[in-house]
């Protein structure tokens, strides 16, 4: 049973309007977590591939990635460890578009990164205008440390989903879970009914 | 700011194994999976952050991972399946 | 006398604040009463609680600064981070006869006793030194003869940490040596060194490899990682290399 102590409130903003999802707290900064080393591979090392349930995978070059068309969005993103982030801005490729002309009957992901890092999906989530492949961030490309040269963004899911280092999306027929996923966290991971971990 | 300023030491994952009745580990040695080095388990690089995800140990050798653990939900999870043995100094007897 | 804290389940016990002493415009040490203590070993840290009326809950560990030869006496030593969330409450609301939540001991990697045996070679940047301070705080409390030298950087002399109290021991005969370096300025006439530690420093102050001496090196991150490998590229043997990374910036 804990104490409570007296007059500490921490630092939580929640006047956001209702734009926090519930258990969340507002930062101003950015702040880095990592399940480890910051990866640094090369530009001409670099490769995007669509793979596993597909009739044909598919694969980009650096160059032929930032060939495609691009948007940019602005998007709250929500961190499972209860920190938000409100109007981010970012530009990449909708994964629509990294999609377009790919013949699946799977309905789950596996996005996977440098780094052995790993995060499913259910593949409804990645489209429709949902996720993104991002490079840049608030008008400058991506640094490393947040994910660069490019991650996956899903804003509408919480921020472990949005695999930084991103390097392909594995189409799979079920659902598997990935890096934190078999560590105990949800499989889904919606922040606004609070799916944090398996079980919530 | 690149990797090395987020990582932490294992001694900082010891009360969360001390938690678990696991005895002193921190100067308890193990064999990594990957790379096949021994070293303390205090000596290892950690990533976390004070509300993490998780805590990841990692072979300060090869980076590999050694350990996972994640608090939350109501439970504590533990995976040291990076560890091919873990080794601590035999226990006194009680006094 | 059996090994203190036999290997147990840490549980979370009630301290409270018996005093509040300003090291430096940033920096509080809090003299913590706590009950039935089980001793600790200098280098070891704990773990603070603080819980808010709706049931918020933060965490961060601190070095333990005082000698295990105090019996229920702990102090820990907070520095204020601007935009934390923990050290803001501990060094500026906190005051003596409230309750702080801890656990611990916790650390036997990052820990020395005079029965470890030396020569000492203790390297501090910023709050890194508060364990090293449990640590000559232990030695001068056994009157060890163990050699110790502690090196440590601080962005100007008034960040020094404990500064009246190393300039006692630094000359008191008993073997212990203080040197400071600082990083972002020097009063008029200073004599010291002014610049961040580096391997030339280091080749200068540490012992030689052939004397073996056992190293403690504590602070952020960047310091730690490059005194820890400058020291092994010295030759010296890195299981008696000793480091506690504070993260980016401690908080």
């Amino acid at each position: 049973m804990s104490i409570i102590s007296r007059g500490f409130r921490g630092r939580r903003d929640r006047t956001e309007g209702g734009r926090l999802p519930p258990g969340q707290y507002l930062v101003r900064d950015f702040p880095v977590l990592s399940a480890g080393p910051t990866p640094r591979t090369k530009l001409t090392d670099w490769s995007f591939s669509i793979t596993g349930e597909v009739d044909e995978p598919k694969t980009w070059t650096w160059e032929q990635f930032r060939s495609l068309p691009t948007e940019t969005l602005t998007r709250d993103i929500h961190c499972v460890t209860k920190w938000s982030k409100l109007d981010t801005a970012w530009e990449g490729v909708s994964v629509d578009t990294l999609l377009e002309g790919v013949e699946t009957a799977a309905e789950y992901v596996m996005a996977f990164s440098d780094g052995d890092y790993t995060t499913n999906l259910p593949l409804e989530d990645l489209t429709g205008g949902r996720a993104w492949v991002a490079f840049a961030y608030d008008g400058a490309p991506l640094e490393p440390q947040h994910g660069g040269p490019a991650r996956l963004l899903v804003p509408h899911l919480y921020l472990w989903k949005s695999a930084k280092w991103v390097r392909g999306l594995r189409l799979m027929n079920d659902d598997e879970p990935g890096f934190w996923e078999t560590y105990g966290y949800h499989m889904y991971g919606d922040p606004w009914r609070e799916q944090r971990y398996s079980g919530d | 700011m690149d990797e090395t300023e987020l990582r932490l030491d294992g001694n900082a994952v010891a009360g969360i194994l001390q938690e678990m009745f696991v005895p002193e580990v921190t100067a308890a040695r193990g064999r990594c999976v990957g790379c096949g080095e021994v070293g303390e388990m205090g000596a290892q690089h950690l990533y976390m952050y004070p509300h993490a995800p998780g805590a990841v140990l990692r072979c300060r050798f090869c980076e590999g991972v050694l350990a996972v653990m994640v608090r939350g939900g109501g439970r504590v999870r533990m995976a040291l399946h990076g560890l091919v043995w873990l080794e601590v100094p035999q226990p006194a007897a009680p006094a | 006398m059996a090994r203190a804290a036999i290997q147990r389940r840490l549980t979370w016990r009630v301290a409270r604040v018996a005093e509040v002493v300003d090291e430096t415009p940033r920096v509080r040490s809090l003299a913590l009463s706590v009950p039935d203590w089980p001793g600790h070993r200098a280098g070891q840290h704990v773990d603070v609680r603080l819980t808010a009326e709706d049931g918020y809950v933060a965490e961060r560990s601190y070095s333990i600064a005082s000698a295990p030869d105090d019996g229920e006496r702990l102090m820990l030593t907070v520095e204020r981070i601007d935009d934390g969330e923990v050290s803001p409450y501990l060094t500026e609301e906190l005051q003596p006869g409230d309750p702080v939540e801890l656990r611990g001991p916790i650390g036997g990697y990052f820990a020395w006793t005079v029965d470890d045996g030396g020569p000492l070679l203790l390297v501090a940047g910023g709050s890194g030194v508060c364990p090293l301070m449990a640590m000559i705080r232990h030695r001068a409390a056994r009157a060890s003869m163990v050699p110790a030298r502690l090196l440590y950087s601080s962005r100007t002399l008034d960040d020094v940490i404990y500064r009246d109290e190393l300039d006692r021991d630094g000359g008191d005969g008993s073997g212990l040596e203080v040197v400071h370096t600082l990083t972002r300025g020097h009063p008029p006439g200073w004599t010291g060194r002014s610049r961040r530690i580096d391997a030339e420093m280091l080749a200068e102050l540490a012992w030689p490899p052939e004397r073996r001496p056992l190293a403690y090196v504590c602070g952020p991150t960047p310091l730690v990682e490059s005194v820890a490998s400058a020291l092994v590229a010295l030759g010296h043997d890195p299981d008696r290399v000793r480091t506690e990374r504070f993260g980016p910036t401690g908080s």
